[in-house]
């Protein structure tokens, strides 16, 4: 018969068991999700993002977006009325690392694409309370003078095409012109206007 | 989710559940004492020993209530595989009800004001409607056109009387249904540096500013030649291409000298996003509405 007193002076023994019990919620909860169609296999028509777009998405993750914007839509009314339809797996399989963050400081960003105009968007990117007056979003002025290389962009592709994600050699032939010469706010704002818009399979409300 | 995967999830839940129920019920039993009792488990720190007590029986007992609870759960609710649980809940079947449920309670008030005209909502006694549409513009417009429609640098002024496009219910209707999409080229490779200068000098006058009058005089052919399609030969603009008026005092992106030059070089692209997939036509009527009474005489 096992006793209270044997696991409580085995550290050893007690890790064990602990690491069981812990494991057994992950192999539960999120190991069946690795062979399920609907988290899996990308949502109908969903296109990858373009070269620009990709920089723009490394820009949003070195400036640390993710930090106060989630791009995850919950399905509420109150989220659905705001931002549009509930975000669903499939629209994040290409996602690497994913972005949906944890903490709204702003509103979510899964569809602003088209919601703005790119003209705002660089306002907003400039200096924040230029165009909201009452934002406490930080300003990202450097944006504008910094230029992409593009050097490291088709490596970029290649190494996200080892991950699945379906980029074709002509737009890894073509990453580096793509992006060479364009400031880092244009990279940034094209991928603002891609969030949501890379399929149209809830554009209708 | 395969058979294989169910079975797998409901394994492991019931296994952990019971296996920790197991537990809990095998420690008790190999308790050395049964009740209180004086003896100590046999270490001391600064003096302070610990009775060897078996666990409280109130705590034993929401031990064994959070299985229960965790059974029952189970039962009500999807987590045992394909077992979509007895109240059939889903998080998306809850969304489509709170949908329904206001669809239900306010679908009626959308459609009370959309049958009303704009000059009605405008009446005091359906302030609720402006009201509701001062609310969808807080949210959705005023981001670009500032609380209560004044405008940023870039962004129309809602409130002056003066239009891009057109300030009728149906030009503003067409704005929000399907957005605007400005489109001055810049002409500093037409005009040169020096004709971008005279041409400056030309708005400047437009508008009866100080200005270079041998400048604005030698831009003239030119304003007719290049300008005048969409800005009219009179430079009062033209709402069908969105071409601002220039012979006021109200400038979009600036009126100084160097600003209207930055506009003649590099041209303007101002954009207006569609609202139809955002807005209802029933909101896009109070929207409507809320910015034309935001333009009293």
């Amino acid at each position: 018969m096992i006793k209270h007193e044997t696991i409580e002076k085995n550290a050893g023994l007690m890790a064990v068991l602990i690491i069981i019990v812990i494991s057994a919620g992950g192999l539960a909860e999120i190991v069946p999700l690795f062979f399920k169609d609907s988290t899996t296999q990308p949502i109908d028509g969903m296109r990858t993002y373009t070269a620009l777009e990709l920089e723009g998405r490394d820009i949003y993750i070195r400036e640390g977006c993710h930090v106060c914007h989630t791009q995850q839509i919950r399905p509420f009314r109150a989220e659905t009325e705001r931002y549009g339809h509930f975000s669903t797996a499939n629209e994040h399989v290409w996602e690497h690392p994913f972005l949906w963050g944890s903490k709204r400081t702003g509103p979510d960003l899964a569809r602003v694409g088209g919601r703005y105009s790119d003209d705002w968007q660089r306002a907003h990117l400039y200096n924040p309370r230029d165009v909201v007056p009452t934002s406490i979003m930080p300003a990202y002025p450097w944006l504008f003078d910094n230029v992409l290389t593009g050097d490291l962009t088709a490596r970029k592709m290649e190494v996200l095409r080892t991950l699945g994600v379906p980029y074709t050699d002509e737009q890894i032939a073509n990453a580096q012109s793509d992006v060479r010469g364009r400031t880092e706010v244009d990279a940034l704002v094209a991928y603002l206007q891609a969030l949501g818009r890379t399929h149209t399979n809830y554009d209708v409300r | 989710m395969s058979a294989f995967w169910s079975a797998w999830v409901i394994v492991l839940t019931l296994g952990v559940i019971f296996g920790c129920l197991w537990l809990l019920l095998a420690t008790r039993k190999g308790e050395p004492h049964k009740g209180l009792t004086e003896e100590t488990v046999g270490h001391s720190f600064d003096g302070i020993e610990e009775l060897d007590n078996p666990m409280p029986k109130w705590w034993l007992q929401m031990f064994i209530a959070t299985v229960i609870f965790g059974l029952f759960y189970l039962l009500l609710y999807p987590g045992l595989g394909n077992f979509k649980g007895l109240l059939g809940w889903t998080s998306q079947g809850q969304w489509e009800e709170e949908m329904a449920y206001a669809e239900q309670h306010y679908a009626p008030v959308f459609q009370r004001f959309a049958q009303l005209s704009v000059e009605e909502l405008k009446q005091p006694e359906n302030a609720e409607g402006l009201r509701i549409g001062q609310r969808l513009f807080a949210n959705n417009c005023s981001v670009c056109h500032g609380v209560g429609g004044v405008g940023a640098h870039g962004f129309p002024n809602l409130t002056n009387n003066d239009w891009l496009w057109g300030g009728s219910e149906d030009a503003i209707k067409h704005a929000l249904h399907s957005g605007r999409m400005g489109a001055m080229p810049g002409w500093a490779d037409v005009l040169g540096e020096d004709g971008i200068r005279d041409m400056t000098h030309y708005v400047l006058a437009l508008s009866n500013r100080e200005h270079d009058a041998d400048s604005a005089e030698r831009a003239q052919p030119q304003f007719a030649s290049l300008c005048a399609a969409c800005h009219m030969p009179d430079g009062t603009g033209m709402y069908a291409l969105g071409a601002p008026n220039l012979t006021n005092d109200i400038w979009l992106y600036g009126g100084s000298f160097e600003a209207i030059a930055h506009s003649l070089r590099h041209g303007r692209f101002g954009v207006m996003p569609a609202f139809s997939g955002l807005l209802s036509d029933d909101q896009i009527h109070l929207v409507t509405a809320y910015v034309m009474s935001l333009n009293t005489n």
